[in-house]
């Protein structure tokens, strides 16, 4: 150890130290931060990216540009985020299939990986909303079902139909059934607003209550049809196309019958 | 004479001593009925009516028309724990608790949908057959007073759970009650005893639809059915059935049985409706507050062609003096429907007068022989349909892949222009129909077998139709229009010269027809 002793003031010694101490620092952080995130992730990720605006560059860029800056016809996507991305294209409404009223849900075009890819290109174009994750999105344990509905009737009724049947908008445009949607999917709308719907930010409605709606839409989902059949859930319109067709119809019917009898 | 003749010959006698029943029975009981379908249709809505009555009452037992604030905890989860009128919370619990609960309101429910449209459908028999022609001017006022009555009555039922849907019905009444000019704002607070919602409208409302409504129904029911009785059903034109005679079956016991059966049929008939078909599932509306609204929210469908005029109505206003005259739900909401409901109503005097016609008529008519009533009443009809299809515009738009704005411009043009198109579609209709009478009685009935003359040439073959149907095509009388002439026997102008060029001209109209085949005409075939 006199060898280390003798030079221990030499002018080296304080840089070379300085070196040491970065080294380690910085070699901890690394080992400590790749269990959280292996160096795997981030090359796939960066890897998706790529996949991402390749897909984008063939699929997308001719309406929302090569940098998905917009054009004429279609929004910037620069800060939509990946929520955005997921919605609209995991529920089929993008790709467009015309350009006429609104986009309308069909089909996915793409599978679950490209459609990440496509999340992952557009969310590193600026940050956005991100797609919430399963643990978020675990509904049946954070939500009311009560609450949820109080919550629907107050903020989504008006358009989406007292059981979330859908309706009408001006101009063709329409608010979808939200019948058979994903949980995620109704998630994902909530904070991004696609087409005519409003976003409904985390101020407005908190995650846990965007929660206990979804938790009511599923449950009025799997209703069962308590008083009979449910007529599409729609109120009094397809109740008295009943009443003047099957109703007055088997009556009349009997009429006939009961004065043909006579005879 | 068995031993069971003997005791009700004794049961009898003894009844008629007390009360002398028996000859007013043997009158009225051997009273005769005509025999045709269309004459069953008003007996759906009498028998609508007791099926509503007996419903009625069986939900009473257990709703609570209060709009008390009680806190849910029901059976119906996805309600559980939320703030609601105790009207609400005990219709939940007739639906979901109190054994066949929901099935007796789906029944009541439906029965009145039925209800009102049996009114509807007896009320266009009745019209376009001349029904209300002298002597039943009364009881078709009657009858309008029962639509009238019914639309509301309805409206009072749907409203009483204090739902999200029916909250929002009353909402608009609220508004149409607003749109009186000057006195609007006061009859509201009256109404519903200060600012809406308030809590005193289901109590007021409640009293109204079970008690007030019912008994004047009751009543109005009665007199309508004793008129019936006392100036005999109306028949069809045929063979041997004439002003002074009704040609049918004894109420006793073809009748009897027949109604008696007919209303056990109404009552399964609705009852089966109620069993497969769900009908306002007010679970599923949830409570009513005023901050909220479902798309798609209607009326049912007495009520929806109101509601389409208001939909359709320009966004009009007008301020003066301070006030505020909505026409866009004034005109809709009020003065149109007041406009067609008082023509509804005056309608056999209106049609008396223009055709001078004052006698009495127990024969009815075939509607094509009256082609300008039959034209006003498709007229109205198509006002009323396109109403309704619009109160539907934002379901038939969805459904149908069409836009709301489209709807509305159809409907804004198709309630002026399509009227006046059915009218003259109607009426040239009617004209033609008379026409194929007149060739069917004077030519016969085509047969379809062709035969060859010796000329080479083709016809086909007629058979001469029966006599009877020869008869009941030709009973009718020809309309002739009034010659009031506009000066009197000295040369000089009467007054109301105008009324009267107009009554001319209108009457003139009212007699167009194509002429029915004569017996001279009979006769000049014969000799071809």
């Amino acid at each position: 150890m006199k060898y280390l002793s003798r030079y221990r003031r030499h002018k080296a010694v304080a840089p070379l130290l300085l070196l040491f101490a970065l080294f380690a620092i910085g070699t901890t952080f690394s080992v400590a931060s790749a269990t959280t995130t292996p160096s795997q992730s981030a090359l796939s990720r960066s890897a998706a990216i790529d996949e991402g605006r390749q897909l984008f560059l063939k699929g997308c860029s001719s309406c929302h540009g090569l940098n998905a800056e917009g054009g004429a016809i279609a929004p910037s996507l620069i800060g939509v985020g990946a929520a955005s991305v997921d919605f609209q294209v995991g529920t089929g409404r993008m790709p467009m299939a015309d350009m006429s009223t609104q986009a309308m849900r069909k089909p996915p075009v793409y599978d679950a990986n490209q459609v990440a890819a496509l999340a992952e290109y557009v969310a590193s174009l600026a940050p956005g909303p991100a797609i919430p994750t399963d643990a978020v999105l675990n509904y049946e344990r954070d939500g009311s079902t009560a609450q949820g509905g109080e919550l629907f009737r107050t903020n989504c009724a008006m358009c989406h139909n007292f059981a979330a049947q859908g309706g009408a908008l001006t101009q063709g445009k329409y608010a979808p059934t939200l019948m058979g949607v994903q949980p995620k999917q109704m998630y994902e709308a909530m904070i991004t607003g696609p087409q005519s719907m409003p976003v409904f930010s985390d101020k407005t409605i908190t995650p846990a209550e965007k929660l206990s709606i979804i938790k009511w839409v599923k449950a009025a989902e799997a209703e069962p049809a308590l008083g009979g059949a449910a007529l599409g859930r729609v109120g009094p319109v397809t109740e008295g196309l009943l009443v003047w067709t099957l109703g007055i119809g088997l009556l009349i019917g009997v009429a006939v019958w009961l004065a043909m009898k006579a005879r | 004479m068995t031993a069971r003749e003997r005791i009700a010959g004794t049961v009898a006698s003894y009844v008629d001593e007390r009360t002398g029943a028996a000859a007013w029975m043997k009158k009225n009981l051997n009273k005769v009925f005509p025999d045709h379908w269309s004459f069953l249709l008003g007996e759906i809505a009498l028998y609508s009516f007791i099926i509503l009555l007996l419903s009625g009452t069986f939900l009473t037992f257990w709703f609570d028309p209060s709009q008390r604030e009680v806190i849910y905890d029901g059976n119906y989860e996805p309600l559980s724990g939320l703030k609601m009128s105790a009207a609400y919370a005990s219709t939940l619990h007739i639906s979901f608790e109190v054994r066949g609960g929901l099935l007796m309101r789906q029944i009541h429910h439906w029965a009145a949908l039925l209800f009102m449209v049996a009114i509807v459908v007896h009320l266009l028999r009745v019209y376009f057959t001349g029904a209300f022609r002298k002597p039943r001017e009364f009881n078709w006022i009657i009858g309008v007073g029962l639509l009238t009555l019914g639309i509301v009555e309805g409206f009072l039922g749907y409203s009483l759970p204090d739902d999200l849907l029916s909250g929002t019905g009353i909402r608009i009444a609220e508004a149409i009650i607003q749109a009186l000019p000057v006195v609007g704002s006061y009859i509201s607070f009256f109404a519903f005893g200060g600012a809406f919602p308030g809590e005193a409208f289901i109590p007021r409302i409640f009293t109204v639809h079970v008690l007030l409504l019912p008994g004047i129904f009751l009543a109005l029911i009665t007199v309508h059915l004793m008129l019936v009785w006392y100036q005999k059903h109306t028949q069809y034109p045929g063979p041997g059935r004439t002003e002074k005679n009704v040609v049918g079956f004894p109420l006793l016991p073809v009748y009897m049985a027949k109604a008696g059966g007919f209303f056990f049929i109404v009552f399964g008939v609705t009852a089966f409706l109620s069993a497969v078909a769900s009908i306002n599932p007010i679970w599923l509306y949830g409570p009513y507050t005023p901050g909220q609204i479902s798309a798609g929210s209607q009326p049912d469908w007495y009520m929806g062609w109101l509601d389409g005029l208001v939909r359709m109505a320009p966004p009009l206003e007008t301020h003066a003096f301070g006030h505020t005259i909505s026409w866009n739900i004034l005109i809709p909401g009020l003065i149109l429907p007041g406009i067609m409901f008082t023509g509804l109503a005056l309608y056999p005097f209106i049609e008396s007068w223009i055709s001078g016609d004052k006698r009495e008529h127990h024969i009815l008519d075939r509607p094509r022989n009256v082609p300008n009533r039959t034209a006003i009443g498709a007229m109205a009809l198509t006002f009323t349909i396109v109403g309704l299809l619009n109160g539907g515009n934002d379901i038939i738009a969805t459904t149908f892949n069409l836009t709301i704005n489209q709807m509305m411009w159809f409907s804004r043009i198709g309630i002026l222009v399509l009227p006046p198109i059915a009218f003259v579609v109607t009426k040239r209709l009617c004209l033609s129909l008379q026409r194929a009478d007149r060739d069917l009685v004077l030519h016969g009935r085509e047969t379809g077998t062709l035969l060859r003359m010796p000329s080479g040439e083709f016809v086909e073959v007629h058979e001469p139709i029966s006599a009877e149907k020869a008869w009941t095509l030709t009973q009718h009388e020809q309309p002739v229009p009034l010659e009031l002439s506009d000066t009197d026997t000295r040369g000089l102008k009467r007054p109301g010269a105008i009324k009267n060029k107009l009554r001319n001209r209108m009457s003139r109209a009212n007699a167009v027809a194509v002429p029915k085949v004569t017996a001279q005409d009979l006769k000049e075939i014969e000799h071809h």
